[in-house]
């Protein structure tokens, strides 16, 4: 048992918590949620070791609980004898816990991926990965959703759904550097509106309206293949990488979940 | 952790023994102008200790009706203000009017809820209770201590499209709907008859400037607004007044840097991490809270000007 003075550094929030709901004492921070049915539900049986394939790191307070950055990063590189086939994200304590599934290929050269996601409580934020033997690895943060005002919705939902299906690609440079990995980002205008709401109050309601697929390739090979759901952040953010062995057409097409699909192209060259 | 519980319970218990309604049953109320009535908000986080009662609330009498402005930060602060209200006058109260949907400014309008009581507020500010209202009912209890219910979420029933004056007998308040700016339902007050401008969180003064909506539709109402004609303004966190258009300084600067510093950054090719990191530090001096909601302020505002040239 750890001595007591410690406790006082607490914040006063957090100890009249203690003291007025017990019932949700824990805030997130055991694992309930992933030890009682999530794990089973996404996993089944299947073994997860915690170990160094993939590190992941979010901020411990999330500034913005509509954005907060999230990093994935591949502690080896991508080649065909030993890769990464898939990195699933799951926040356990998110209305909709699987946040997002990413597919990556030899031809990502690092099976790295950074993007920004909704939080709405207090919870652990787990990366599994797949490596191409059929094993699963895992690494997981806490995360404590700030306070205040914020909401985990975007911002300004008008003048996303006024770009929607607008996408950009960001290339280091502007050009390639060949046989390497080349960090991208693709940039999608989505409001990717969750629901979740209490109708009852106005009848203005934005019923649920996310990219829940995207997939990029690079000279008509994929690179990377993503399934997406509410927990993804307004105008999705995507950072990764690929090798390129020569010129070519970097593509991006993305669904969402009323059928609709968008694509952008950019050629690329070294 | 077991520990740690047993420790923090006798702590937490002691604190729950003063009365958490405090500040509620002392709102105290400053006459800034005729008939004008504001209660100052200190500047914190919301949290169990204050109940999330921080922002400058208050009231406009006519001779006919009173309109409420913002009801408060907890359904406790709300009742706090209309018993004053009904101990300084007898003139009923016809309005309530919600500058915008935060927390601090609408938890308070169950109180008001009553035949002949119409809410007034932005043509979104429906809308954005109700998505809202999901996960500040269900943070509520451990964050402000106490519950939320469906019933606490008051929408307008006399939706501002644009503008819309209301007439309260002998005085005639000019009420404007802005465009995405603090929020995407920023509703200003103005107050002809004395010449002043309640702007709700449009205006931080002291209190770090919180970018919930557009960072470039906030600078743009910002310049909009220096042209309203008016003696004086009321501030959604900050002084109960202060001189107009002067007041706007600030939080004017503040702005136009973090818009400057990111789009240099963005520019740059930096990551929003960075950006959030590094962008904006010597603007600490100047702001309370600045720590609270700085990088915050960096990730909306990033995230939107990435969008600025197409």
């Amino acid at each position: 048992m750890k001595p007591c003075i410690r406790n006082l550094l607490l914040p006063l929030s957090l100890i009249a918590l203690v003291a007025t709901a017990p019932a949700t004492r824990a805030e997130g921070e055991d694992e309930t949620a992933w030890n009682t049915g999530l794990k089973q539900k996404l996993f089944a049986d299947r073994p997860i070791v915690e170990d160094q394939t993939v590190a992941i790191t979010a901020p411990y307070r999330a500034e913005d609980p509509a954005l907060v950055p999230l990093q994935i990063t591949s502690q080896f590189p991508q080649t065909v004898e030993k890769y990464i086939k898939n990195i699933t994200v799951v926040i356990d304590n998110n209305p909709v816990p699987f946040s997002a599934s990413f597919d990556f290929t030899p031809e990502s050269g690092k099976a790295d991926i950074a993007t920004r996601m909704r939080f709405n409580a207090y919870t652990h934020v787990r990366a599994i990965a797949e490596t191409n033997d059929g094993k699963l690895h895992m690494a997981k943060a806490f995360v404590k959703a700030s306070g205040g005002c914020s909401a985990p919705i975007g911002a300004d939902i008008e003048a996303a759904k006024a770009r929607m299906g607008k996408m950009k690609f960001k290339l280091d440079g502007d050009k390639l550097t060949l046989g390497q990995p080349n960090p991208l980002q693709l940039l999608v205008s989505h409001p990717n509106i969750t629901g979740m709401q209490m109708d009852q109050i106005s009848r203005m309601i934005q019923p649920a309206h996310f990219v829940n697929e995207v997939k990029v390739s690079f000279a008509g090979k994929p690179i990377l293949t993503a399934k997406t759901d509410i927990a993804i952040s307004a105008d999705p953010n995507f950072r990764f990488y690929f090798t390129p062995n020569q010129a070519g057409e970097l593509k991006a097409e993305i669904k969402d979940n009323l059928g609709n699909q968008y694509s952008a192209t950019q050629a690329v060259a070294p | 952790m077991a520990g740690l519980g047993a420790c923090t319970l006798g702590i937490g218990l002691a604190l729950l023994g003063l009365s958490p309604s405090t500040q509620a049953e002392s709102l105290s109320l400053q006459e800034i102008a005729p008939g004008v009535q504001v209660h100052q908000g200190a500047h914190q986080l919301p949290d169990t200790h204050n109940r999330g009662e921080i922002a400058n609330i208050g009231f406009i009498a006519g001779e006919r009706c009173v309109a409420v402005i913002d009801s408060g930060g907890s359904p406790e602060q709300g009742l706090a203000l209309k018993r004053r209200i009904e101990a300084s006058t007898r003139v009923p109260i016809c309005y309530v009017i919600n500058t915008h949907v935060h927390p601090d400014h609408i938890y308070g309008n169950l109180a008001f809820k009553s035949a002949g009581v119409r809410f007034v507020g932005h043509h979104k500010l429906g809308q954005a209770m109700a998505m809202r209202a999901p996960y500040y009912t269900e943070r509520a209890p451990s964050q402000l201590g106490f519950q939320l219910s469906l019933e606490h979420f008051v929408p307008p029933d006399l939706p501002v499209t644009e503008t819309l004056d209301l007439d309260l007998g002998g005085r005639t308040l000019h009420l404007t709907a802005h465009p995405t700016a603090h929020t995407d339902n920023d509703l200003s007050i103005l107050d002809r008859k004395t010449g002043t401008l309640w702007l709700g969180d449009l205006l931080f003064m002291g209190h770090v400037p919180v970018v919930d909506g557009s960072l470039n539709g906030w600078l743009a109402e910002i310049r909009k607004l220096r042209a309203v004609e008016a003696q004086r303004v009321v501030p959604g966190h900050g002084p109960v007044v202060a001189a107009w258009p002067l007041a706007l300084t600030g939080e004017e600067n503040y702005l136009k840097m973090l818009q400057a510093e990111i789009r240099v950054a963005i520019k740059e090719g930096k990551t929003i991490d960075q950006a959030m990191n590094e962008l904006g530090r010597s603007a600490k001096p100047d702001w309370q809270l600045f720590d609270e909601f700085h990088k915050r302020n960096i990730a909306t505002g990033f995230a939107e000007l990435e969008w600025e040239d197409d």
